[in-house]
């Protein structure tokens, strides 16, 4: 599936929190990731190994640090200031808060997403063809919130608002998906099935995505590839063909390995004799 | 007119008046979650505007859409200190406000400009429809609220207004969608402030004269009026909650007439109207405590 041109490249990029304090920390310590057209990449790593830390640079929340580059289909979005940014990167947050608005309708929640990149004029926010557009839209859900477009979201479950969400992020086909843990508050049913409609919604869009999660079985099942942080370090990163011969018990020994290692080296590869 | 009548005449102008205040309250108070406390500087600010111009013998239409303008040029003023000083939205009302104080006292060249004897938007409204009185003042106020309420309601369901909208219940999801939402409170401020100094010209314009001490207490009556509005309607959508404005501010206009009326000393409106926001805003509270519910910690913003 990995494809020929780098949707996503990051060059050197480092983050230090509370600099030349006693609560020092480098979030992000040297990462160089390049992440190709239609890529599906997990993420996993454990609290504070700086998975969120890179998606708010990537998405352009706040910026690395001097001499770190973040370049979107080319382009050098370093210094690009969220707002801007995106048109290129969509986001999926963990909160189903974050993602939409609660007052506002499902419909304006959609009409907002649909302007993602466009400028904001005077034209009625809302008309048919647009109506049409999120009926067709969230009909591919399959949880029948076509027929509800003028509910308040607020009134909507944590799943329904994430799948909301998730259309949202997808509507107006950003340059690259991020989705931030976005199943880790919801039920474990209801999880499973926003899980479900992002895997068919990336495929569907052909979007190149990040998905940060804390669950090493989903990391394994979905996507292409899989990347493992570990103190702001990228530590483990295994493509296509690998990562389908991956476990749970392989990962867990893999990065006990990494931790263990003290990080002489940047990176640890996994290959195949190693973790059998 | 008989007694009745006459309060219910004077609670509907006073409540299309004050109804533009509020209206500019919910703009920044709830649209945008600004609370926005210019307001205190705008109304007399508007005044000042135009009853300066109509002494000089400015065309009282244009006097009153100066003023307008002098409103929206304040707000902005308030969105800029807060969006490009980072100061906090409750400080910038307050440093404008005050500014302002000393900027309406040079505008009137004192503390007060009468208007008698010359003409206002009143007597022109008034010689073409053959008004006076009560009547006549109800009827401007009419057109310009209609005008007002037409425009916002157009307004905020335009991709603007809805990306206005959105600012105030998540800011940061507007940004990821790329909302610039300094741009939504800027404006929203602008709008805001706008329509109060459009009330201040008015009002300034049917009591006859302008006084620099006419916005105190402002931020209040608006406040006290939008939260009755809400209470009493609870409306949804965006022409329900224009009108339910409008209406809480009737009610709360028409309640102080009434106790006036009874004999209440007019210097104690502001202490009433205070202690009915207080009230209005603390009673769920008292309710929640009395009942042992949980109580969120307090918001300070």
């Amino acid at each position: 599936m990995s494809g020929n041109n780098a949707v996503l490249e990051l060059k050197g990029v480092r983050k230090i929190f509370a600099r030349n304090t006693v609560d020092e920390v480098k979030a992000l310590d040297g990462i160089n990731l390049v992440v190709p057209d239609q890529d599906f990449v997990t993420v996993i790593g454990s609290n504070g190994s700086g998975k969120s830390t890179l998606l708010n640079i990537i998405a352009g929340v706040f910026p690395p640090e001097r001499g770190g580059q973040v370049v979107i289909n080319g382009v050098d979005v370093t210094n690009l200031e969220e707002y801007k940014r995106s048109t290129y990167v969509a986001r999926v947050w963990q909160e189903p808060d974050m993602g939409t608005a609660r007052k506002l309708t499902i419909e304006e929640n959609l009409s907002l997403a649909l302007l993602r990149g466009r400028s904001r004029g005077l034209k009625g926010a809302i008309d048919k063809d647009r109506r049409k557009l999120f009926r067709e839209a969230l009909a591919l859900l399959g949880l029948g919130l076509e027929t509800r477009l003028s509910t308040p979201v607020g009134t909507l479950s944590g799943g329904q608002r994430q799948a909301l969400a998730l259309v949202m992020a997808t509507l107006s086909k950003p340059s690259m998906l991020l989705l931030d843990e976005h199943i880790a508050t919801l039920d474990p049913k209801t999880a499973q099935t926003v899980l479900e409609l992002s895997d068919f919604i990336v495929r569907r869009e052909k979007m190149t995505t990040i998905m940060v999660t804390h669950n090493m079985d989903i990391a394994l099942r979905y996507g292409n590839r899989l990347v493992m942080m570990h103190r702001g370090r990228l530590v483990i990163d295994v493509g296509e063909d690998d990562k389908k011969r991956l476990t749970i018990a392989d990962l867990v020994n893999a990065f006990e390995r990494a931790a263990g290692e003290q990080f002489k080296d940047d990176s640890v590869m996994l290959n195949q004799p190693e973790c059998k | 007119m008989d007694a009745v009548g006459g309060v219910l005449s004077q609670a509907c102008y006073e409540g299309l008046v004050f109804g533009l205040v509020t209206i500019g309250v919910y703009l920044t108070f709830r649209v945008l979650s600004f609370p926005d406390l210019s307001v205190e500087g705008t109304f007399p600010l508007g005044g000042a505007t135009a009853a300066v111009l109509i002494v000089n013998g400015v065309n009282p239409f244009w006097a009153t859409l100066a003023a307008l303008g002098a409103g929206l040029c304040a707000g902005l003023l308030t969105g800029l200190l807060n969006t490009k000083l980072r100061i906090t939205a409750l400080l910038a009302g307050i440093l404008v406000a005050v500014a302002l104080y000393s900027i309406n006292l040079r505008i009137m060249g004192g503390a007060n400009v009468p208007l008698l004897r010359h003409i206002t938007i009143f007597d022109k409204v008034g010689s073409v429809l053959g008004l006076h009185g009560v009547e006549l003042s109800i009827v401007v106020l009419l057109i310009v609220v209609a005008i007002v309420f037409l425009f916002l309601y157009w307004f905020l369901r335009t991709e603007i207004g809805l990306m206005l909208r959105a600012t105030g219940d998540n800011e940061q999801m507007v940004r990821s969608l790329g909302g610039d939402t300094n741009k939504a409170v800027l404006l929203g401020c602008s709008v805001s402030n706008g329509l109060v100094a459009l009330a201040g010209a008015l009002i300034a314009q049917n009591q006859g004269f302008s006084d620099v001490g006419m916005g105190i207490g402002m931020i209040v009556i608006g406040l006290a009026a939008l939260i009755i509005g809400e209470a009493l309607f609870r409306a949804r959508g965006i022409a329900w909650v224009l009108l339910a404005c409008l209406g809480g501010a009737f009610v709360y206009r028409l309640f102080l007439i009434v106790a006036l009326r009874l004999g209440m000393n007019p210097g104690d409106l502001k202490l009433i109207t205070a202690v009915l926001v207080v009230i209005a805003l603390g009673l769920p509270f008292i309710v929640k405590r009395i009942r042992g519910e949980w109580l969120p910690p307090a918001a300070r913003w």
